[in-house]
C-alpha cells in the first residue's frame, strides 16, 4: 500500500508540468506583488482539479497494479527459489539464477543431455525441444499465414469494388467472433479419425485407414494458421489499399511480369502492413494456449502448456514465471528482429 | 482465352477456396449440432435432431460458467471503460516529452501475450495478498477478482485506443467556449466532453464485454477454482467430446450472424443518410 502514492505524484506532477512551467513565467512577468497569482490547484491542462486528479488516479492504479507492478514481480519472482509459504521472507528466500538454469539443464544431477559432434552435452532436453519446436512452428505459421493472406487481401484492396470489398471484410470478421476454444473444436471435428476431412478421403480412395491427422500435428498447425487470419489481413489490407492503381498500371506498360510487380512495387508498398501483421500472428500463436490443448497429440506440447503445468499441475511457480519471461524476451526479440528485417519503428507496427 | 481471363479465373477460384476454408470448419461444427449421433460428427449423417440443445441447457457446470462470464464481463467493462477513457483524456493534455513513454507504457499490454498477463496477475496478488497477511477469503485470492484485474489490464489498453481515435476528431473550442460562458469544468466534461464521446463509450463497453467474455489465455491462470464458459469448454472439449458443444457454436454464431447484418444494415442507412445530406 505504500508504494501506491509516490509514482501516483510523479505521475501528476509530470502532468502538471506544462501548467507549472506557465505559473513560472507568469510570475515573472507579473512584478506587481499584489497581483501574484494565488496557489491555485492544478488544473491539468484545462480539464479542471476535480475530474483531472480522479483520472489520475484511476489511470494511476491501472498502470502500477495492473501493468508494472505485476510483471517486475513476475520477472523478480522468477529469480526466487520455489519455498513453502513459511520460508517466504525468511533467510533462504533469496535471488537465485536455479530456474533459468533448469531450462538449460534440468534438475541438478540429471543425465539426459544430446550428443553432439561426439561430445555428451547435458540439456533439459524436454524443455528445450518444446521451446525450440514452438518457435519454429510459430515461425512457420506466420510465414504461413502470409503466404495464404497476400493474394485476397491484394484483391480485397485493389481490386474489388466497394459493395464486394465490404461484404469480403464482413466475411472475414465473422469467424473470429466464434470463441477460439469453439473453432478448436471445429478443426477436432473437421480432422479427428472419424471426421469429414478423414470419411471423403477414404470415400476418394486415397487413404484405407483413418489418417491421424491430431498426432501428426497437422490438426495443431491448420488450426493456429486459422485463428489469427484477422489479424494478418487488417494491417496487409490498410497498407495495400492506400497504393495507387497507376504505380501497378506503370509497371505493368512498361512491361513487368507480375511477379516483379509484386516484388518491386507491392511488396516494398506494403512493407509496414506486412511486418505489422507478421508481429501480430507471431505473437499470437506463440502464446496460443488453448489451440495446442485442444489440437495437440498426446506427447506434443506448445510451450504455453508447460508454463501452464507450473502453475496447475506440477506446481512450481518461480519456475513457472521463468519460463513466461523467457517467452516475453523471446516475442521481444522477434519484434526488434521484424523492426530490423523490414526496416520499420515501433510506431508503424502498432499502428 | 487469353492470359489475362486465365489469370482472373484462378484469383476468382483462390477466393472462393479460401473463404470455403473460412466457413468450412464452423458449417460442419453447426451440422453436427443437429445429427444425432452420439460423438460430434457430420458422417455418417444418423438423423436429425435437437435434442444436443437440451443437453446443452441441462448442462450445469456450463449455466454456472456462462454466469460467472456475464458478470466478470460486466466488471470489466465497469473498470477498463473508465480506465481506458481517462488515459485517453491525460494523453491529450500530456507534455510532449512524457506522452511517448507514457504511450509506450500503457500500450504494452496489448502486445504482451495473454498467457504472460495471466502469471504475473496470479503472482502479484498472490504475493500482495501474503505480504499484507491476509486471511485466505480476502479478494486477494478470490478468483473473480484476479480476473478482472488481469483482463481489464489488456482491455484497458482496447478502450484506451478506441477514445483516442475519437478525441483525435474533437474541437477544443468547444471546451473553450463553455468554459467562456461561465461552465465550470466538471460540467464542461459532462456536457461536453462525455456527449462527444458517447458513441466511443458505447463501443468500448461492447469490445470490452466481448473480449472478456471470450478470453481464455489470461483467465485460465487467474480463475482459481471458479469456472467462466471459456474454461468450462475447454476442459469439455479437451476431455471428450460432446455435441452439445456444437449446439452452443451454433447460437453464437446465429447471434454472430444475426449482429453483422443488423451492423451492416445501420452502417448503409447511416451512409445513405449521409449522402441525402
Amino acid at each position: 500500500m505504500r508504494l501506491c502514492p509516490r509514482p501516483v505524484i510523479t505521475l501528476a506532477c509530470i502532468l502538471m508540468r506544462k501548467r507549472l512551467l506557465f505559473l513560472q513565467k507568469a510570475s515573472w512577468q507579473v512584478t506587481d506583488l499584489a497581483h501574484k497569482p494565488a496557489l491555485r490547484l492544478p488544473n491539468f491542462g484545462g480539464l479542471g482539479f476535480a475530474i483531472g486528479t480522479a483520472f489520475s488516479l484511476v489511470v494511476g492504479f491501472w498502470i502500477l497494479m495492473m501493468i508494472l507492478l505485476p510483471t517486475s514481480y513476475m520477472v523478480d519472482y522468477s529469480f526466487r527459489f520455489d519455498l513453502p509459504p513459511g520460508k517466504i521472507g525468511g533467510p533462504e528466500d533469496v535471488h537465485t539464477l536455479e530456474n533459468y538454469r533448469f531450462l538449460m539443464f534440468g534438475p541438478r544431477g540429471s543425465t539426459e543431455g544430446f550428443v553432439f559432434f561426439g561430445h555428451e552435452i547435458k540439456a533439459n532436453v524436454l524443455h528445450l525441444k518444446v521451446f525450440f519446436r514452438t518457435i519454429v512452428a510459430a515461425i512457420f505459421v506466420t510465414a504461413l499465414n502470409l503466404a495464404i493472406c497476400y493474394p485476397v487481401t491484394f484483391f480485397m484492396a485493389q481490386r474489388a469494388t466497394g459493395g464486394l470489398a465490404r461484404l469480403m471484410i464482413l466475411c472475414l470478421i465473422l469467424p473470429f467472433w466464434v470463441n477460439e476454444i469453439l473453432r478448436a473444436f471445429a478443426f477436432r471435428i473437421l480432422l479427428g479419425s472419424g471426421g469429414v476431412v478423414n470419411t471423403m478421403l477414404m470415400e476418394m480412395g486415397l487413404i484405407a485407414e483413418p489418417f491421424d491427422f491430431i498426432r501428426a500435428d497437422i490438426a495443431l498447425y491448420s488450426g493456429l494458421t486459422y485463428a489469427y487470419i484477422l489479424l494478418m489481413v487488417f494491417p496487409l489490407y490498410n497498407a495495400l489499399e492506400s497504393l495507387d492503381r497507376n504505380q501497378i498500371e506503370a509497371a505493368r506498360d512498361l512491361g513487368a511480369p507480375v511477379w516483379r510487380i509484386h516484388w518491386r512495387v507491392v511488396i516494398p508498398h506494403a512493407k509496414a502492413g506486412i511486418a505489422s501483421g507478421c508481429t501480430m500472428v507471431f505473437m499470437l500463436t506463440v502464446g496460443a494456449l488453448a489451440m495446442p490443448q485442444i489440437l495437440g497429440g498426446p506427447s506434443n506440447l506448445w510451450f504455453t502448456q508447460v508454463i501452464y503445468d507450473r502453475f496447475n499441475t506440477s506446481l512450481n511457480w518461480p519456475l513457472g514465471a521463468a519460463y513466461a519471461f523467457v517467452l516475453l524476451v523471446t516475442c521481444i526479440v522477434f519484434v526488434l528482429l521484424v523492426m530490423r528485417l523490414f526496416r520499420v519503428n515501433l510506431g508503424e507496427i502498432a499502428k | 482465352m487469353s492470359a489475362d481471363s486465365i489469370r482472373k479465373g484462378m484469383m476468382g477460384f483462390y477466393i472462393i477456396l479460401f473463404f470455403s476454408w473460412l466457413f468450412g470448419p464452423l458449417l460442419v461444427m453447426s451440422g453436427s449440432a443437429f445429427n444425432a449421433a452420439s460423438f460430434p460428427t457430420v458422417t455418417p449423417w444418423e438423423g436429425f435432431t435437437t435434442s444436443w440443445f437440451t443437453s446443452l441447457f441441462q448442462n450445469r457446470d456450463i449455466r454456472e460458467g456462462v454466469g460467472t462470464s456475464l458478470l466478470i464481463g460486466g466488471f470489466v467493462v465497469l473498470v477498463a471503460v473508465p480506465i481506458g477513457m481517462g488515459a485517453a483524456i491525460l494523453m491529450t493534455k500530456m507534455h510532449t516529452q512524457a506522452r511517448s513513454i507514457y504511450y509506450a507504457i500503457v500500450v504494452s499490454p496489448v502486445l504482451m501475450p495473454g498467457v504472460i498477463i495471466g502469471v504475473s496477475t496470479k503472482v502479484f496478488w498472490d504475493r500482495l495478498g501474503m505480504a499484507l497477511d491476509a486471511p485466505y477469503s480476502s479478494f486477494f485470492y478470490d478468483g473473480l477478482f484476479l480476473t478482472v484485474m488481469g483482463q481489464a489490464s489488456f482491455i484497458s489498453a482496447y478502450c484506451m485506443l478506441i477514445f483516442l481515435a475519437r478525441l483525435q476528431r474533437f474541437d477544443r473550442a468547444q471546451e473553450e467556449a463553455a468554459l467562456d460562458l461561465g461552465a465550470s469544468h466538471v460540467q464542461v466534461f459532462f456536457k461536453v466532453l462525455v456527449p462527444f464521446l458517447r458513441p466511443a463509450i458505447l463501443s468500448a463497453s461492447v469490445l470490452a464485454f466481448l473480449t472478456s467474455f471470450e478470453n481464455y489465455n489470461t483467465t485460465v491462470f487467474t480463475i482459481l477454482p471458479e469456472k467462466t464458459l471459456t474454461t468450462v469448454l475447454a476442459s469439455k472439449v479437451r476431455l471428450g467430446t460432446d455435441p452439445s458443444i456444437s449446439a452452443l457454436a451454433v447460437l453464437i454464431i446465429s447471434v454472430t450472424v444475426i449482429g453483422a447484418i443488423l451492423y451492416e444494415f445501420r452502417a448503409r442507412s447511416e451512409a445513405r443518410r449521409l449522402e441525402a445530406d
